[in-house]
């Protein structure tokens, strides 16, 4: 009866999201590509929360493992604010893999030997799927700011139509960290009878003032760039000094003084002469770095878009929250991290408190970390044991077992 | 896993019937959960504070939420559970008056289980030693103790009906078996069922 061999390991790992812990004999779910599902044809446009309608819309998305003859095997991954589909093995040529590599592949938390783990990229997003970067159909030119305001329960909208093309009545679970974990909430609350369970990981049922606070500065870092011009900046220079200044603002709220005073310190960077007010800290190095680095896969009006999104959202609908899981029958796992000061853990404790109330089936664990909201991409191990055995009982408890032979799924 | 559950697990077991709902405060690895669901076919759920107990919970298939008791079980409903369990916890939280009070309230029965600090050994030991008593029941030395509270069998007898808490049903344990006679003197650990008085019995 000893306990899990799960505190031993703090120290070695790295602060660099995609790091994998068992590269040398897990090769993950190998070369994978991104699949596209195209929908919402005028005159179906699709509906949004706002009234307005939008059409045609491409949602891209990837899969992993195979689905069941029962088709009831799905699990669908939700992906963060500047995250994607490509949650998982490696595009063609590429060095790194997808977003969530270290938790999706054979014998991980999403065992892909088990299970058919699909993710796609949010409506709005920049990356497949529709959004304000896309080709506005009636003017043959990106939508920009004409784009319609979308919010999370479009997204899952969007993301339902996808599970309805793949001819799935019923999803074993979703799971999503930060803005994945909203888009969790929506579909426990909004759509309960299409899925088994729900694993909601560092997330809100809606975001405070503080929240909402850094995501104004980073939007206004984008709009007071002179380049932005109004959203419309297609075809010219994109404003990537302010992009990169609320990707910046980002980083700063995704980590902790802590694994800040770890990884950095005070230590200072040597590029070049020194000039006056140059990068003289690691810690802006690194900032700088990563907001370089996001400029160059994202789109700024989008970066506007999904943070707006995220902060209009609240899963309680202006009711009581216990009231919206009432139709819920799906069992949670809720997961907070100690050291995460923007989403912290009593925001996860609404949510349990919510589940509580509806008699709802839940596990909730604080998991000891000092990577602030970056740990849920960081603490795999903790991760992968508490989603495994969830998940095992979820399949167990639906009469799902990993013995049914497995088809290949073709559209 | 258990093949052989310890006496005062067996005693709760008995207590316990089919397919009944449980919250089992301060559930510690979730053993006894894990059996009341299979011996039972309860319908489980445990609140423990310790972080690695949670993950030993999980992997038994339980549901438990990461939580101090301590703070209260204000998020449930009056009679929510027809059982809720203060099994070797009772004696570690702060307000034992306001945790017991609550879980009356949640519960429609309430089981408690708590080692015997007048068992003869502790008695003998601060007697003639004039130290600290460490027992099976109360393995700890006054430094390191988890125990907040130091009660007697007697203790809490007189406690409950002091407050017109119901004793339906009592058990006490010694090392190798259950204690008939003198158990504020015999026995190491007492399981009490308990309820808010009035009705319900429960066979």
């Amino acid at each position: 009866m000893s306990a899990p061999s799960l505190v031993s390991k703090k120290i070695e790992k790295v602060a660099t999201p995609g790091k994998r812990l068992d590269t040398e004999t897990n090769q993950g779910v190998g070369v994978v590509e991104t699949k596209y599902f195209h929908s919402a044809s005028p005159p179906n446009e699709l509906i949004l929360e706002n009234g307005e309608k939008l059409g045609p819309v491409t949602v891209a998305y990837e899969t992993y493992g195979q689905l069941n003859n029962q088709r009831s095997n799905a699990i669908l991954i939700l992906h963060a604010l500047s995250g994607d589909a490509h949650a998982a093995g490696f595009h063609k040529g590429d060095e790194k893999p997808g977003w969530w590599d270290d938790m999706i592949g054979p014998a991980r938390a999403f065992d892909t030997d088990k299970y058919f783990v699909i993710c796609s990229n949010v409506l709005g997003g920049c990356r497949g799927t529709t959004g304000p970067s896309s080709v506005n159909p009636r003017t043959g030119k990106p939508y920009g700011l004409d784009f319609p305001i979308i919010s999370i329960p479009d997204m899952v909208n969007a993301q339902k139509h996808l599970i309805d093309h793949l001819e799935i009545d019923r999803l074993l679970s979703v799971a999503g960290g930060s803005m994945g974990g909203m888009q969790a909430l929506e579909w426990l609350t909004a759509h309960p009878g299409r899925l088994n369970s729900g694993i909601v990981i560092a997330t809100a049922t809606k975001h405070s003032p503080q929240q909402i606070a850094f995501h104004e500065v980073g939007r206004q870092a984008i709009m007071a760039d002179p380049l932005w011009k109004d959203g419309h900046y297609y075809g010219g220079h994109s404003p990537a000094k302010g992009l990169a200044v609320a990707r910046m603002i980002g980083h700063i709220t995704y980590m902790s003084e802590v694994s800040m005073a770890e990884k950095f310190g005070r230590r200072l960077s040597h590029n070049g002469k020194p000039r006056k007010f140059s990068v003289d800290f690691e810690v802006g190095e690194y900032l700088h770095n990563r907001g370089d680095h996001f400029v160059k896969r994202f789109d700024a009006n989008s970066y506007l878009y999904i943070t707006r999104a995220i902060d209009s959202f609240d899963a309680s609908k202006g009711k009581n929250l216990h009231e919206v899981f009432n139709e819920t029958k799906a069992k949670v796992l809720v997961l907070a991290f100690k050291s995460d000061w923007l989403y912290p853990a009593s925001q996860s404790k609404e949510i349990v408190k919510a589940c509580k109330w509806a008699g709802i089936d839940t596990t909730y664990c604080e998991i000891d970390s000092t990577y602030g909201h970056d740990a849920f991409l960081l603490e795999v191990e903790e991760e992968t044991h508490l989603v495994k055995h969830f998940l095992q009982r979820v399949m167990v408890g639906n009469g799902v077992t990993g013995e049914n032979r497995i088809t290949e799924y073709a559209i | 896993m258990q093949s052989n559950p310890s006496l005062d697990h067996k005693a709760i077991l008995e207590w316990i019937h089919q397919g009944a709902s449980v919250l089992d405060l301060g559930c510690g690895d979730g053993e006894l959960l894990d059996l009341l669901v299979k011996e039972r076919h309860v319908k489980a759920q445990g609140i423990e504070i310790d972080e690695q107990a949670i993950y030993q919970c999980v992997a038994k298939g339980l549901s438990v939420f990461h939580e101090d008791i301590d703070h209260g079980l204000s998020d449930y409903a009056d009679q929510s559970f027809d059982y809720v369990i203060l099994n070797q916890s009772f004696q570690q939280v702060k307000s034992a008056d306001l945790v017991l009070k609550e879980a009356l309230r949640v519960g429609r029965n309430v089981i408690v289980g708590f080692p015997n600090f007048a068992h003869y050994q502790a008695r003998l030991q601060i007697f003639f030693r004039g130290k600290t008593p460490v027992t099976p029941s109360l393995p700890y030395e006054w430094h390191d103790t988890p125990n907040l509270h130091f009660l007697s069998i007697s203790d809490f007898i007189e406690y409950c009906r002091q407050r017109n808490i119901k004793l339906e049903k009592a058990v006490f344990v010694g090392r190798r078996r259950r204690i008939k006679i003198f158990p504020n003197l015999f026995g190491l650990t007492g399981i009490f069922l308990i309820s808010n008085g009035e009705t319900h019995t429960i066979d």
